[in-house]
């Protein structure tokens, strides 16, 4: 079955063609119907291909050959192995689901508006596939160019909004920041090794020297803070939300802010034999998470609070790589995937019972108007906050246990985060489905629960959300019920070689868990009475609660110290350098020109007697020249 | 008779050909120095030619080297004739529509 490996992205392909091209001739529901068959149809190819390596193990499928020089070549092949499979599911499932809610959350577009989302959507699941279906990191490169390239066309799909065009620009050239350093990585790959493969370059990554594989390794992450939204390039990610929800629970959720941390896991042994890497990607991930996380505390746009949240998750993953608990990141990608979709896809459904109002707190008493939405949404904030038996405890946990193990400090800092992150949840949901509503007359008449093409995925993703955890229940409760642990084991079986784990007690672990949760049940509470009433959510914000609603003024700072004189550089560029002096010589030349050819054009006198003036000079001349001829000038001599 | 007297009346001929055409604005004149000149180079050539055949003839009694030069002066002889009879139609063209023959009002393919 692995080898119909290339069914999985060729069905998105086919879909965004049919949809793209035929986005005007096409009905509604027919597009609907094409942009989900068709996720449907990868979805369960992902499935046969996924128990086929579960079964049989690791292949790799090689379709053409890309690029091919002397000896040097790049196949376009596909890696399928325990790794990839896991994120096809993840993408085609959530994908999936996600088409189908779109269906009905776009459902107001005009209809060559709706076949151009479904088509930029059957792009993106397109592209993401590429990048994890890849062999060598030029597949991937396209895939994350590709990512990059439809998440820039959907935060910008209602293009009639200045704004979010302008969220489009900011996200596509700081991912290309990111993708510099991607690029600068893979040319050094090249240049040292002369191959791209994965294969090749982890079995031969000792011929590196230790400086090699930390600038590589540095470069690669470069890449992935532009991806993954880190320190210092994440601002993009929460303006991101111009986009429809659908969009912001797939790509700036679930699956292409992933996408670094997919890179990380897939390159784990050049990461464990660099570990100043190392510490560096643990470094930035936990900063992110513990800066993100004070941000979303004090956000009122019910999709910013989720999107901080997001940058904050993501942070944990790579915290998770940084210390080495790969396994750890790529759990949390899954449940994250889980649970952060769900959320977006509730904060959809109630944005959509609004009268798109995003405002948080214009919201509250929901819970009674939208029941499925408010208990999806509910499991989710419990799934994020960590609490047991929850997907989210269990990778949480896991990731920062192997914090513990390896810097203790770092899990009391991680620990905060899960702490502020379990306010900012909790507040969140306090304020939209507690207490009473808040909006204006015409809203409240309005409410309603969403049709069930959005329920549905709701539902689903709750299911998973509560139990996705189980796939990875740690070692203290049961042994060997790590499934997977297992499952992924091959892939980072070099690195577990390489990495001295020392493992913590059970009893320090119980302690651990017993005291996280405790405290984070402790901050719900103190949340929930909080904002239940929500009295004080107009007042005006002072000292650091302001700080905090204007982002740490990151977005003022980033404006002032690159942006600003940016901007003043090109404007010098453009009025001094371009004008006078580049214009000048260009327009000096064209000026030199026609004044020597105006003179030129003095010779043509149509006076026959210059012309034949000009000729006998001319041979005269030539005379002249002859006479160094030695012979010439002897036989001159001797004449006269 | 030596070379040399050759060389001086055909560079004397020729140079009064050159300034002739270069001076003079009659037309017919500008022609007449045009054959002057051809007739320098043909005087030339002849001279040169009976030179080497003459040195030729020193060694080898049946030999014809150089004798080509005077070959060439017929064919000159020839061309000069036809240009002559074109050239001269030319001119009385040219008389017959301006009334002159005065190359100076002969700039019409100026610019």
């Amino acid at each position: 079955m692995s080898k119909f490996v290339y069914l999985v992205p060729l069905f998105p392909l086919i879909g965004f063609l049919i949809n793209g091209l035929g986005r005007k001739s096409l009905s509604k529901s027919m597009i609907s119907v094409i942009g989900c068959g068709v996720m449907l149809a990868s979805f369960v190819v992902s499935l046969l291909v996924f128990f086929d390596v579960k079964a049989n193990g690791a292949t790799t499928v090689e379709l053409f050959s890309f690029i091919r020089s002397a000896d040097f070549q790049i196949p376009f092949a596909f890696q399928v192995d325990q790794l990839s499979s896991l994120f096809l599911l993840i993408i085609t499932g959530i994908g999936f689901l996600i088409h189908l809610y779109s269906a009905a959350y776009m459902h107001e577009e005009e209809e060559q508006h709706f076949g151009r989302y479904f088509a930029y959507l059957n792009l993106f699941v397109f592209s993401m596939l590429l990048l994890v279906l890849g062999a060598n990191y030029v597949i991937m490169f396209i895939g994350w160019e590709g990512v990059g390239l439809c998440s820039y066309l959907l935060i910008g799909y209602w293009f009639k909004n200045d704004q979010y065009n302008y969220a489009a620009k900011k996200a596509f050239v700081m991912n290309r920041i990111g993708d510099l350093g991607f690029l600068l990585a893979v040319f050094w790959l090249l240049f040292k090794l002369g191959t791209v493969t994965y294969g090749d370059v982890f079995s031969r990554v000792s011929e590196l020297s230790s400086f090699d594989i930390t600038a590589i390794t540095i470069l690669l992450f470069v890449g992935a803070m532009g991806k993954s939204a880190q320190i210092p390039l994440y601002t993009w990610l929460p303006d991101a939300m111009a986009g429809p929800t659908p969009v912001s629970a797939l790509i700036h959720a679930a699956t292409m802010v992933t996408a670094g941390i997919y890179m990380i896991a897939r390159s784990n042994i050049l990461y464990t034999m660099a570990p100043v890497s190392q510490a560096l990607v643990a470094i930035v991930g936990l900063a992110t998470a513990i800066f993100a996380a004070t941000i979303a505390l004090k956000q009122n746009d019910i999709k910013k609070v989720l999107a901080y949240s997001t940058v904050s998750q993501l942070g944990y993953m790579f915290l998770g790589l940084g210390v080495g608990a790969y396994t750890g990141a790529v759990f949390h990608v899954m449940t994250h995937a889980f649970f952060k979709a769900l959320l977006f896809l509730g904060a959809g459904s109630v944005i959509h019972a609004m009268h798109h109002e995003q405002d948080i707190r214009k919201m509250g008493g929901l819970k009674k108007h939208m029941p499925i939405t408010h208990i999806t949404f509910l499991l989710a904030c419990l799934a994020i906050a960590g609490i047991p038996p929850f997907s989210g405890f269990f990778s949480k946990d896991e990731i920062l246990m192997a914090a513990f193990s390896a810097n203790p400090l770092y899990y009391y800092i991680g620990l905060v985060g899960a702490l502020m992150t379990a306010f900012y949840m909790f507040r969140l949901y306090s304020l939209t489905f507690l207490g009473s509503f808040r909006g204006t007359h015409e809203q409240a008449h309005h409410l309603h629960e969403s049709p069930s093409p959005m329920t549905i995925p709701l539902i689903v993703l709750a299911v998973l959300s509560v139990l996705g955890g189980f796939v990875g229940i740690p070692e203290v409760f049961a042994s060997d019920a790590h499934s997977l642990e297992n499952f992924l084991a091959p892939i980072f079986a070099e690195s577990n070689k390489l990495a001295h784990a020392h493992h913590l007690t059970h009893s320090q672990e119980y302690i651990m868990m017993g005291v996280s949760t405790a405290l984070i049940i402790g901050v719900i509470i103190f949340a929930v009475t909080k904002f239940k009433k929500a009295a004080d959510v107009n007042d005006e914000n002072t000292g650091v609660a302001k700080v905090l609603e204007n982002k740490w003024y990151v977005d003022e700072l980033y404006d002032n110290i690159i942006v600003k004189p940016l901007h003043l550089l090109s404007v010098f560029l453009k009025n001094i350098l371009e004008k006078n002096i580049i214009d000048g010589v260009v327009n000096g030349v064209g000026k030199l020109v026609g004044y020597g050819s105006r003179q030129l054009r003095l010779l043509q006198s149509g006076q026959v007697g210059n012309y034949i003036l000009v000729m006998v000079m001319v041979m005269v001349i030539f005379v002249l020249i002859w006479f160094n001829d030695i012979t010439i000038m002897n036989f001159l001599k001797k004449l006269f | 008779m030596p070379i040399q007297y050759y060389i001086y009346l055909s560079l004397a001929l020729f140079s009064i050909g050159i300034i002739g055409v270069l001076t003079r604005r009659n037309a017919i004149i500008v022609f007449m120095c045009i054959e002057l000149m051809l007739n320098a180079v043909n005087l030339l050539l002849v001279a040169f030619s009976k030179m080497h055949h003459g040195t030729a003839l020193a060694t080898d009694a049946a030999t014809t080297a150089g004798i080509d030069g005077q070959l060439f002066v017929f064919f000159i002889m020839v061309v000069a004739a036809a240009e002559v009879s074109v050239g001269l139609a030319i001119i009385v063209m040219m008389y017959r529509n301006i009334h002159s023959v005065d190359i100076n009002f002969l700039n019409r393919l100026k610019n």
